[in-house]
């Protein structure tokens, strides 16, 4: 067992170097791991000393979010954050699933190449855009020229309306990319095989190649919806900071997100009860992305072993 | 002209009877649909860039560049320090992210089995906390970086590298895919020459995909200079009347100075923003000019 047969090699300096490299890389690639753990423990720790304060079933299925207040007043329920997130969220995808599902179609099936060549940098730059453009661009011109002006909604200057369809502009890219790059990888013997039992372009689009293609618009859809739940800023300037459980589009509301950037600004003592809440609802909402992320990431695995 | 194009035309005119008129209605009707989809994008990036323009522009000038931030008088406000906090927060986070994305790409693309579990765990790992919310890692920043373990204060350097964690996963997913891009052969024939492994990468694979990499990294720089969340929650300084001298400095940045004037009331100060934001759009053509000329000048066709 000890014993060095003849066949295995002497470390030379020259091997001894690549294991170094081989070593110093799988370090960087540790980091990531690093960087999840960390986040995770950041989370709990809080967390947990949250909870020795509020009863969980206080915090989960609570319908008041009122940690500002003193005594009495102050209860800490989560409900109408989620609410509001999943609110939000909704209006942007009543956006942007129609507006990103046509457009990728468009962008796989139809658009000829030197269509595609402007049409796609334009996706890329509306993608690249800071969100709080965004945000600025609810506010100062979605808000008040074309809800109230050119359509005559009386809208609240913060409200879940203007937040939520900037909100779905924001996530149009993100969903056509995903839903262009499932429709490409279907097999081109698809489309001809349906072109050959005379059905036209649009037919085999919606028939054949979109359905075949399934899996990873669903993985679109759910990227999309996450990426929609932890945004941030848009929410923050134009959808305000009111925690609310209704159904009325014109009025302010607050998301989990939203919350965590208007109440940590740096200088909250640690320890605070204050402090934990930040922890508590960025626990929720790193939970509930993880659960859509792994479940995009399985679907898009799926139809990659199904054509590749 | 494709296969399936060929086909169709075949089928119509020969065996197939014509499409009825029902389904060339509804054809016209789904091509006007997807024609209006692609046009809110459209619509809705030009209305954008008019907006911020016609809010932005009056207020332009060189001594908004120059000024530091008024919380009093609006015409003697400016971006200098945030400017300068940008620039500084671009740096660190481009030394820390740039050797780290490049060495993990390599890795995984170049050494790891992919038939091991904690290579696996890695690659699901990478592509999970590239879609993590922006605001979990000013969470991580704050309960890790600025207090607690790290203790670094609500400095330059903790912003970085809260930013440089946040882009990370974007660096390594577009730098994988330029190393894969480069051929096998190349490897094959380094490796027959003699070539030791890393030998190989260093001077084969790497200089193959410097483009890429290049655009990857420039790529996830100007994510990270938009990025508001993160720094809003770290407890980045509102409006300071001083650049940031080392490391160590607190600091704003260009989203920051424009979140804090979108809060104010005065309407000229909103006005601000959009000068603020036309800056931050600048940089980021700037930095995108220079991602589309490497791609043009280094890229390798293989």
């Amino acid at each position: 067992m000890g014993r060095r047969t003849s066949l295995v090699r002497r470390p030379t300096p020259r091997s001894r170097f690549e294991g170094v490299i081989r070593a110093l890389l799988f370090g960087a690639a540790i980091v990531s791991i690093a960087t999840t753990l960390a986040i995770v423990f950041s989370l709990l720790r809080e967390t947990i000393s949250f909870f020795g304060d509020v009863p969980v079933g206080d915090f989960l299925f609570g319908t008041k979010w009122t940690p500002q207040f003193a005594g009495d007043q102050q209860s800490f329920g989560v409900i109408p954050l989620v609410y509001g997130t999943l609110y939000l969220t909704a209006i942007g995808l009543i956006v942007a699933i129609p507006v990103g599902i046509l457009s990728g179609i468009y962008l796989s099936e139809f658009a000829r190449p030197r269509v595609r060549k402007v049409i796609k940098p334009i996706l890329e730059v509306l993608a690249g855009v800071p969100t709080i453009v965004f945000g600025y661009f609810a506010l100062t011109f979605f808000t008040p020229e074309v809800l109230r002006n050119a359509l005559g909604i009386d809208v609240n200057q913060f409200n879940a309306l203007s937040a939520g369809i900037i909100l779905g502009i924001l996530v149009i890219p993100t969903i056509a990319t995903l839903v262009e790059d499932a429709m490409s990888a279907v097999p081109q013997s698809l489309r001809e095989g349906s072109a050959g039992l005379g059905a036209n372009k649009v037919q085999t689009a919606i028939r054949i190649v979109f359905p075949a293609a399934l899996s990873g618009v669903v993985a679109a859809l759910v990227l999309g919806a996450s990426r929609a739940i932890g945004e941030t800023v848009i929410i923050l300037i134009a959808g305000g900071q009111q925690p609310r459980l209704s159904l009325d589009p014109t009025e302010s509301y607050q998301s989990m997100a939203a919350f965590i950037a208007a109440t940590s600004r740096g200088d909250i003592p640690t320890g605070s009860i204050e402090y934990e809440t930040i922890f508590v609802v960025g626990m929720t909402l790193f939970v509930l992305t993880l659960i859509l992320n792994l479940f995009s990431i399985r679907l898009v695995r799926k139809y990659r072993q199904v054509y590749e | 002209m494709t296969g399936a194009d060929i086909a169709a035309r075949a089928a119509r005119q020969a065996v197939i009877p014509q499409a009825s008129g029902a389904d060339r209605a509804f054809s016209g009707f789904f091509r006007a649909l997807m024609y209006g989809a692609i046009g809110v994008s459209l619509l809705a990036l030009v209305t954008l860039l008019y907006d911020v323009a016609r809010d932005g522009l009056p207020n332009l000038s060189w001594d908004f560049l120059t000024s530091f931030p008024s919380r009093i008088i609006p015409a003697n406000s400016g971006v200098e320090s945030a400017i300068y906090g940008t620039l500084y927060l671009m740096v660190v986070c481009a030394v820390i992210v740039i050797p780290l994305g490049i060495a993990t790409a390599i890795y995984l693309e170049e050494y790891a089995d992919r038939t091991k579990w904690w290579n696996r765990m890695v690659e699901v790992n990478i592509q999970n906390l590239a879609a993590v919310p922006s605001v979990v890692y000013g969470i991580l920043g704050l309960a890790f970086i600025v207090r607690g373990p790290l203790s670094l204060g609500r400095t330059v350097l903790a912003g970085g590298i809260t930013l440089a964690l946040l882009v990370l996963p974007v660096v390594i997913i577009v730098a994988r895919e330029a190393i894969r891009a480069v051929p096998p052969s190349i490897r094959e024939g380094s490796l027959a020459l003699g070539a030791t492994q890393w030998q190989t990468i260093w001077k084969q694979v790497l200089p193959g995909s410097i483009a890429g990499i290049a655009t990857g990294v420039i790529l996830a720089l100007s994510r990270a200079i938009g990025e508001t969340a993160p720094l809003l929650v770290i407890g980045a300084a509102v409006s300071p009347r001083f650049n940031p001298d080392g490391l160590g400095s607190a600091f704003t940045a260009l989203p920051i100075q424009i979140f804090a004037w979108t809060q104010d009331a005065n309407r000229e100060f909103v006005d601000l923003a959009a000068a603020a934001i036309l800056v931050m759009m600048v940089l980021l053509l700037l930095m995108n000019s220079v991602a589309i000329f490497l791609r043009n000048r280094y890229e390798q066709k293989w």
